[in-house]
Formats: C-alpha cells, structure tokens, sequence
C-alpha cells in the first residue's frame, strides 16, 4: 500500500503545474474558446519538447516508456488549468487505439509524429445516438471492389477532429457478426473526398465536430487491426480514457475548490468572510471529501492499468463518481461566487460548463454504473 | 504508488480471517447472541480467544508482550473485524487504552494494568462523553478535587460503552476549573467497583444496551491512578485518536454487507426477474458499491500517512465523515431495496435477509454521532483542511 | 380547503393564455429573437402590446389606472407569462416599482411615472445590488449627498437588470452614512440620461447581457426625486419584496420545459425503446414532476397567505428555496437524461430538445442567487421561521 508518487511523477507534476501557470492561464481558456482553432500549436510543440505527449508510450516510438500513472498526473493538472489541447484526443484516445491495433508499419508511420506533436490523431467512435456501446455504431464500411472500404455515415462530436491529421473511423463492417464482432476500425484521411467536418458549439466551448463521410475510400493498408476485431480495441481505449479523464475532472474540481476557498475567505459580506458560514463550510468540507474519494478512485483506477490489471470496472466507477462530483462542484462554485458566478467576464464558470460537458462524455453516471455492474457480474 | 498489500500483510490477514471465520461462525455468533453478549456489545468468550492470540495487545511494543505492528497491520485487522461483524466497541477500547499506557503509564502502572489487559482479563470503559460535553469536549464538568492523597471525583458521563461489564474507566475529569478549558482536564483510571459510583443502563433504538450512564458520587481515588500529568489530560486524549483513526472496520462491514446484499437480489425474484436485473437495483448497488471503495481507499490513504509519521488530521475527518455517513447510506438504500418485508425483524421467518438491514438502519444512528459527529468532521475539513476561518 | 380557482379566475387564465397564444406564438417569439431580444430578455414590442391590453399596471390601485388585482390574479398572470416564456424582464420591475410609486409616491411623483409605465412608454431597472453588498444588502455604499435642491450620487450597482435599455433607476443609496446601516438608505428614482452614469454590459454564461454594471459618478438628483422619505430607504425596498414574492412565472417557466422533457422522452427511442419506458427515466421524471408540484403548492401558499393580509416571509423563503434549486434540478436531471447530445448548442441540428436543457443549465445559475440566494432563504426559515439562533 503505497499512496506516494515517485520523485520523478513529483517533479512531473510541479513542471506541468509551473507550464500552466506561466504559459496557459484562464486568460488562455478564454481565448482559445474564442478562437476556432482552439488551441495554441506552439504550446503544443512546447509539450512536445518536453515528452510530455509520449509519457506511456514505447521509446521505440519515440515515448519515455512511462507509465500509465504518470499521464493520469498529467492529467489531472491539464485537468486544473482546463488546458486546451489536443492531448486527449491525439495521445490517449488516438495514439493508443494505434498501439493497440496497429500494425509495424502504421506504428513506424504514425506514432513517433504523435509523440512528437507533429501528429493530431482523434477517435471518431460516437454518432447522433450517443451511445458508446458497439451497438451504437451505424456508420458502414463496405467492401470496395478494387480491395479497401467505402465509409457512410455520421459521427458526432469528434474532439479536435477540425484540426487532426488522421482520424480513427470506427465503422461496421458488412458480413456476419454480432453488434461486437462486426466493428473495424479506419485511418481516415479527413482531407479526403467525401468528409466533412462540422465544428460544434458544446456547453464547455471545446472543440468538438461532427464528422460526415459520404462514400470516403479506405485503402485496404489503412485498415487498423483485423478486420471485424475492432470492438475490443475500443473498449481498452475507452477504459484508458476514462481514467485519463476522471483524472482530468479530479484536477478541474480541485482547481474549482481552491478557487471558490479563495472567494469565500475574502468575499466580505454582514461584517466578516461569508466562508465563515457554516452553510458553506460543510457544503464544501464535503465536496472537498468526496474530490478526494474521487481522486483515489482514479489513480487506483490508473494503477492497475499500469499494472496491466483489468480495470474496466475501476475505470467505469471512477467515471461515475467523478462526473457527480464535478458537477455538484461547479454548482457549489457559481452558487458560492454570487453574481459574479454567472458572468462570463469571471473564471469560475469555466469549471461549471466544463464539468457538465465531462459528465455526459464517455458516458454518464448511469451509463457507467451499468457498465460497471456488467463487469462485476450482476 | 501500489494499492495492494505486501504479501505478509496478505498472510496476516489470511490468518485473521481463518481466525474469525473458525471463531466467530454463524454458530459462535448464535451462542453468543443466547447468551446476551450481542446486546451488550461485546463476547467474553471471543475476547478470550483473541487474547489468546495475541491480538489484544497487537500495537504495543515488544516489550510490553505487543506485536509492535504498524497502523497497516492494525487496518487490516480492524477491517477483517469489521467484516465478520466481530463487536469491537469495549475491545478496541480497551486496545486504545493499553496503547496509551504503554505511551503514558508510570512503570507501576503498566505493570499493574497491561498484563491484564494482554491476556484478556481486563477490560476499559472509556469515561468523556458528558450531558453537556458532547461534541465540546473540553466543556466537560466532572470534577476531581485533590485530598491528601486521593482525589475525589463528582459527575456524571453519559453514552458510556462498556462500564457495566468493565473493570475499570478511563475517565476524563477537570482538575482546574480556573485554567482555560483544554488545560484542566486530567485522565484517571477509575476502578469501577469503588464506592459511590452507579451505572445505569441506557438502551438504544437498536436494542443493546452496550451504553451506560455513570454517575461519580464522592469517589475516592488514589493519586497514583492519574495517567500523564495533572492537567495534561487533552493531549492524552488526542494521542489516543491516532488509533481512533484506524478506521477500516467499517469498510469491511460495507463489503460484507454489499456482498450480502449483492447475494441477495442475484438469488431474490421480483416479477419473475432477479432483482439484480432491475436497472435501478444495478444503479444503486453499483454506486454504494464505489462508494465503499472510495471510503475505504480515504481509510487507506489515512493509515498509509501514519505509517510514513504524519498525522492525517484531515483524511481522517474525510474517512470518518465518508465511512459513517456510507454505513446509514448502505442500510437505508438496502433496506429499499429489500422492498416491503424489509422492515420485519430478524427474529421472523419473513424478514428479508434475516433481518440484516433492519438492523443495520437501527444500529447506524450513533456512527454519524458518535467519536464525533459528522458536523464536527466538516467543521475540522473546512477549518483545518480548507483554511476556512471559524464562524 | 380548496386546490382550485374560482370561475373568474379560471376566466382570466383563459384570457391571459388565449392572448399569450396569439399575441407570443412561434412567429412572435422567432422576431423578437431576431431582433436580438432574447440576449436582453426583453421585447419592446411585446411590451406595447401588454401595455395595450392594460396588462401592466394590474396590481395598482384602480385610482391610478390599474386594474387593482389582488395577489392570486397577479400570480396566475405571472405563471402564464413565465408558461409561455415571454420576454419581459421590466414588466416586474414596472409592476413592482409602478406599486410602489401608487403607494409611497408623492401626487406629482404619480402624475409624472404612473401613466408612462402603465402604458409602456417607460421602463424601469433597480439599483440594490453592489459589489460589496450582495446577500447583505444593507451594508450598500453608493452615497447620496445633499448639495442644495439636488443630491450628488457617487457609487457603483452591478448585476443590474435591464439598466441598457430602461429609462429610470429605482436607486438605493446611502445618505447617512453615520446611521445603523438600515437606516440611512434613501431611494431615489433617477433618469439614467443624466450626466455621470455610465453603463457596461456584464455578459452572463447564459450568452445574455441583460445585466449591466451602472457607475455614478457626480450624478445630480433633484430633491423631489426621493421616494418615501429620506433613510426610509429600506422599508420601501422590504415592501417591494412583498410583490417580488408573487413571482410564480419562473417556476411556470420550468413547469413547460419539464412537459417538453416528458414529450422528448415519449418521442425519442435509444436501443429501439422509447426513452420514457426506461426505469430510470421514469424514476426521474416522476420525481421532478413530483418536487415541481410541491414548488407550486408552496408558491400558492405564499399568495394565499398574503391575499389573506398576512406577510408570508418564511414560506416566500420556503417557496424561494424549493423553487429556485428545482429549477436547476430540471436542468441538470433533464440534460442527463438527452444523454451526450445534450451538451450541443441549440443552433446545431445534432442539438437534442433544441438545447433548451443545455441552456437552461446555463441560464438557471442566478436562479438560486439573486433576489436572496439559496443561503439566505435557508437563514430566513431558520431563524424566523424556527427561531433558532443566529450562529
């Protein structure tokens, strides 16, 4: 039983922290919402410099051979300083599908770029459905005569889809199979004929698009893994990402805490601090309570991945915790910082709208719980 | 980071739940039940047994016949306890207090008291909690008023666990009404036998009657009984908490009674369909489930700060306030769960598991009060976790 | 005991929402978006039309051209303007201020506001909140000081509703500052041409800019621009609040969205089962529908009691409470159930419910803060209503 980071992850979080804090303040937030790249390339070489991309990934393909803890770090500070970048979506939910799926070649091809940040790869799974079941997937791929697959279909809110690369298509081959044996997944070239891509406005102002694909060609080369053995692959990742955004959301929480500690204990009101008040103090002892059963239920989530464990059942439970407490956080937050809570020209409802766009990402509560329960046998 | 045991500790709680599960089996819990040891929450006979293992004296040092185990050990027997539903109120009091003995006690002490205490044969009551000293503590009344060589205590303590079958009390007074509250209170070690003491049972809504009220007429004790210093009696007190803090048994009754309950509606038909099926059932266990996880990974966290010498004031408070709040959660979301005969008796054939939750949702009440109330913990988060200034 | 209305009110709901039917439908709603009416919450034109059908000024005294409603016709005409969602945010401050001028305004005050507010020529905002003086109004520091016939207004008010397109500002000051804080305010109605204000927009999260910062900086206000008396301030603002307590057109508001969220689930299959026949969904949405229909009993209670003479402050709290926090219940309950595309923006067609759910979570924040945040009402009830102790 060890609830310690090593020096290096110590050091790994001091050095993500300072980088937020001097290179990506609110004001960055706020800007990159605006702005409809919606993220800074030069900060993002920035992270590449500094390996922050490649932390789990092989040093073969350019990684630091890290663990999956260390970007569970990572990303709970991300998480803090609601950095946008394309760090979840090329590095988690990207790169990993291609280290899981792909062959030599696609590895040799793409993963040192996505190490290096010259690489934006992204996972178009999730469709006007919602659903991030196997079952949820409608979007075809046929066989093409000439060898490779035809894609039809929409997916929906793709994250950094308008700035990627590559994109990761995750398409229902024909032929026989169930909802799960039938999934294949594509390297889309999102320049091809036939795509397009439709920026979002989402509650959290991320950018996330809507994906057409009207009759795109494949080449057969860019088929990741076999064909129809698509579905498991997804479930690892989505299990990664989960953990990787619970993370996320325990850092966004924290930072929505310290900020409302801040305004509680200087906001003046009847003669004195209203974090006097014990209507707030215990609202806030207990959230600060449960950020912290939140954060442990991630980093042990990220632990027996590291391990190589199965942690679908951690993952899904983190998930659901977190995605309540978020939210109950920044409601606590707005709630707390009055008036100014409501207007945008304040930080603190940065944290509300982020926490409500988590919370339906990668399933909700409710979705979570079932899975987990599926997972444990019920 | 590792969330897992060393496989020593791995073998030590094997070793206690083989302990447990031979000691204290449906049938061990059924004697004792007749004999009216459940009521007043605690075993002679399981005690014995635990004595005799060595497990009463688990954390003392070596030298005082301990196992000189660290706050690991402690957790995971604490939880192995918790889960087999062992009554440990008057055993873990009785641990605490030899631990402080070993830490406090004056040579004649230890040597009159920690054999005893090793070997089962004597049992603590804990002597704080007053009419108008609940969670203010400090603001207790009764007094000890030096004479000669004695001092004479007059008082009252309620909510006592265990006086009636204990052999003494560790009893918290005030020797100096004048000093600031926490600098007048001195500890003793009361033998309950003396003159001018009675005990009057207090029964609780769950049906024991494991509390007491004590009532201190002009009872004479000798100098010598005064444990610490005179007028050190808080930091006594306090130091006593880093056990307190150990706080995994409750863990281990939330996964037992989770699994019960799990067992339950995977075995139990509603509409034909088990009630394990029923999504909002999945919903609900799902989450009570990750919830004991939650608080049990905040006791770890705890256990684990200690064991590295920190003093985890504030994880402490987050587990006590999480475990306690989970322990009345599991019970009044199981006993919904258990629909309408939940709210039979166990005593009938048609009380839904046995009667398990019924139980339960009675018996949680005080764990949100008692060893300080979920309010004082968020009092202690917000003031000294969140720096939030006193109202 | 009686749950209904009388036939004449009946009546008037008929008209009210036979009008709104008419005069609000799609088409209306669809212009005054157009015209960008909805960032303000207000339509101008909409409000000529009120005005036309006599509709403001309908709690005044019929002496001064109103229609002399009590507080039950108020409440049903605010429930069906919050029903329909019109967009009108000074109709309540008209009809707040508008009363307040036919009860402590002096003759020429009357002569001068009344007829122009009545006939929506006019329009008022109201200066309370600033940026030290939130929850604990009182303590406000914009001054007012007498310089000849006029006062000197110097000061800051945020969060001011409808401040960029109203005419006058129903503003409380401080004019002894020497006083007890609640009495040394002093209201004053002043035009907010007048050399020295500056007004900026506060954009909100909810993509609006209803709410304005007003700065005064040497604003001169003619003497007989005070409205009831001089440091008599707060009594006038604690009257005004009797009339903000009838405001049941929020709650209607969320009442409609609750039925379209009802529709949704009707109409919208996941796995080939419409959403409404899940269990969880069913479980949510009874419990909404359930808490949407106590918020109603409680708002009714409150007009109740004030049609009966009696001033309702502790179940207006109670109404306040329930209401304010359902209404972000709805929301957030409402998005979970559209599931992941609930978090799309209403001008995207991949929106689910045209975003209203989406928005709503955004637009209900100030719901549980101003007029009284959620802490307040909470104190309110405990103190006056249980006469506990302030901490």
């Amino acid at each position: 039983m060890d609830y310690g980071f090593s020096e290096a992850q110590e050091l790994l979080r001091a050095s993500v922290k300072e980088f937020m804090v001097n290179e990506a303040p609110l004001a960055h937030v706020r800007e990159m919402e605006e702005n409809s790249t919606g993220f800074a390339p030069g900060l993002w070489r920035k992270l590449a410099q500094l390996d922050w991309i490649g932390l789990d990934y092989p040093e073969k393909y350019a990684g630091l051979d890290g663990s999956f803890l260390d970007v569970a770090v990572v990303m709970e500070e991300m998480g803090r300083a609601l950095f946008p970048s394309p760090y979840f979506a090329s590095a988690i939910l990207g790169g990993h599908t291609v280290l899981a799926a792909g062959n030599d070649n696609q590895k040799e091809d793409l993963l040192p770029k996505v190490v290096r940040g010259e690489t934006i790869l992204t996972l178009a799974l999730t469709e006007p459905s919602g659903s991030y079941e196997a079952s949820g997937v409608e979007t075809t791929a046929t066989a093409a005569s000439g060898g490779g697959h035809v894609l039809n279909g929409t997916k929906l809110l793709v994250p950094f889809a308008h700035v990627a690369d590559r994109l990761i298509v995750v398409a229902r081959s024909d032929g026989q199979g169930t909802a799960e044996t039938s999934i294949s997944l594509f390297l889309v070239d999102p320049k091809a004929a036939g795509v397009t891509i439709t920026p979002l406005r989402i509650i959290s102002g991320e950018k996330q698009s809507e994906v057409g694909l009207q009759n795109v060609k494949v080449a057969a080369a860019d088929l990741l893994g076999t064909l129809g053995g698509g579905w498991p692959v997804v479930g690892d990742v989505l299990d990664k990402a989960k953990v990787a955004m619970s993370a996320e959301m325990v850092g966004g929480s924290q930072a929505a805490l310290e900020m409302t500690l801040n305004y509680v204990k200087n906001r003046i009101q009847f003669g004195g601090p209203i974090g006097r008040f014990q209507a707030i103090q215990h609202r806030l002892a207990d959230l600060a309570t449960d950020i912290e059963s939140a954060r442990w239920l991630a980093y042990e989530a990220a632990w027996e991945i590291s391990e190589g464990q199965p942690a679908s059942a951690a993952a899904s439970m983190a998930k659901a915790f977190i995605s309540d407490v978020y939210v109950r956080m920044g409601r606590a937050a707005v709630q707390f910082h009055g008036g100014y809570g409501y207007m945008k020209e304040f930080d603190v409802q940065f944290y509300f709208r982020r926490a409500k766009a988590s919370e339906a990402i990668l399933g909700d509560q409710y979705a979570n719980r079932e899975l987990a329960a599926q997972q444990m046998g019920l | 980071m590792r969330f897992k045991f060393t496989e020593q500790q791995d073998a030590l709680r094997r070793e206690v739940k083989d302990f447990l599960e031979k000691e204290w089996d449906e049938e061990a819990q059924l004697r004792a039940e007749e004999a009216g040891e459940l009521a007043s929450g605690h075993s002679p006979t399981l005690h014995q047994k635990v004595a005799s293992k060595g497990l009463v004296a688990l954390n003392w040092p070596t030298e005082y016949g301990g196992r000189g185990w660290t706050p690991i050990e402690m957790a995971i027997f604490a939880e192995e306890l918790g889960y087999h539903k062992v009554l440990d109120g008057v055993y873990r009091n009785t641990m605490i207090i030899g631990n402080s003995i070993c830490h406090f006690g004056t040579d004649e002490q230890k040597k009159k008291y920690l054999p005893d205490i090793a070997a089962g044969k004597t049992l603590f009551s804990i002597g704080y909690t007053e009419p108008n000293a609940g969670s203010d503590l400090a603001s207790l009344e009764t007094r000890a008023a030096e004479d000669g060589d004695e001092y004479v205590i007059n008082g009252v303590k309620v909510f006592n666990t265990g006086g009636h079958i204990a052999s003494y009390c560790w009893l918290a007074t005030r020797t100096d009404p004048d000093a600031p509250k926490h600098r007048g209170i001195s500890v003793f070690i009361v033998d309950l036998k003396s003159p001018g003491i009675t005990i009057r049972p207090l029964h609780n809504v769950a049906d024991g009657h494991g509390q007491n009220e004590l009532v201190f007429q002009d009872v004479r004790v000798p100098k010598e009984n005064m444990v610490g210093e005179k007028n050190r009696g808080w930091y006594l007190m306090a130091k006593a908490l880093d056990i307190e803090r150990i706080r995994t048994s409750p863990s281990g009754r939330h996964q037992r009674v989770l699994e019960m309950l799990i067992e339950y509606c995977k075995e139990t038909k509603r509409n034909g369909i088990p009630l394990i099926k029923d999504p909002l059932v999945r919903q609900q266990i799902v989450q009570l489930y990750t919830e004991a996880k939650a608080a049990r990974l905040i006791s770890y966290k705890v256990i684990y700060q200690q064991s590295k010498g920190e003093i985890p004031d504030v994880p402490a408070s987050m587990a006590k306030l999480s475990g306690s709040e989970l322990s009345q959660k599991i019970a009044h979301l199981g006993m919904q769960l258990l629909g309408p005969r939940s709210i039979i008796h166990g005593s009938s054939k048609w009380s839904a598991m046995n009667g398990e939750l019924e139980h339960m949702v009675r018996e949680t009440i005080t764990y949100t009060i008692s060893a300080g109330a979920s309010e004082i913990q968020r009092m202690v988060i917000a003031g000294r976790g969140l720096g939030l200034p006193r109202g | 005991m009686r749950f209904n209305f009388t036939e004449e009110q009946d009546a008037l709901r008929r008209e009210i929402k036979d009008f709104l039917e008419k005069e609000w439908g799609e088409e209306a709603r669809r212009r005054a978006e157009e015209a960008g009416d909805m960032a303000s919450d207000h339509s101008p034109s909409f409000h000529q039309k009120l005005a036309r059908r006599k509709l403001l000024a309908l709690n005044w005294p019929k002496e001064y051209g109103g229609r002399g409603w009590t507080p039950i016709e108020m409440a049903i005409f605010n429930e069906e303007l919050g029903y329909y969602g019109v967009l009108s945010n000074c109709y309540r401050n008209t009809m707040i201020i508008g009363s307040a001028i036919c009860h402590f305004g002096t003759d020429e005050q009357k002569k001068k506001y009344l007829p122009d507010l009545a006939a929506g020529r006019k329009l008022f905002c109201i200066g309370y909140t600033e940026p030290n003086a939130g929850s604990d109004l009182a303590s406000l520091e914009t001054t007012a000081a007498e310089d000849g016939d006029e006062y000197v207004v110097n000061g800051v008010k945020v969060f001011n509703t409808g401040g960029h397109i109203a005419d006058y500002c129903w503003l409380a000051t401080r004019t002894d500052p020497d006083a007890p804080k609640h009495k040394g305010i002093t209201v004053f109605m002043v035009d907010l041409k007048s050399p020295g204000i500056s007004i900026r927009p506060l954009y909100n999260v909810a993509d609006g800019h209803g709410q304005s910062e007003l700065v005064f900086q040497d604003v001169r206000v003619p003497k007989e621009n005070i409205v009831g008396g001089r440091n008599r301030g707060w009594y006038l603002i604690a009257k005004a609040l009797d009339i903000e307590r009838i405001n049941t057109g929020v709650r209607a508001r969320h009442q409609r969205v609750l039925e379209e969220l009802v529709e949704y689930c009707k109409e919208t299959k996941r796995n080939g089962i419409p959403l409404i026949k899940d269990p969880l969904v069913r479980q949510q949405i009874v419990q909404l529908c359930t808490e949407a229909k106590a918020a109603r009993l409680i708002a009714y209670k409150v007009i109740y009691q004030q049609s009966k003479g009696e001033i309702p402050d502790v179940s207006a709290s109670m109404a306040k409470l329930s209401g304010g926090e359902l209404s972000q219940k709805i929301a957030y309950l409402g998005m979970q159930l559209l599931g992941l595309r609930s978090i799309i923006h209403g001008s995207s067609k991949w929106s689910a419910m045209e975003g209203k759910l989406e928005y709503m979570v955004r637009e209900t924040i100030p719901h549980t803060v101003g007029a009284g945040t959620s802490e307040i009402q909470r104190t309110v009830i405990a103190g006056r209503g249980f006469g506990l102790p302030r901490g």
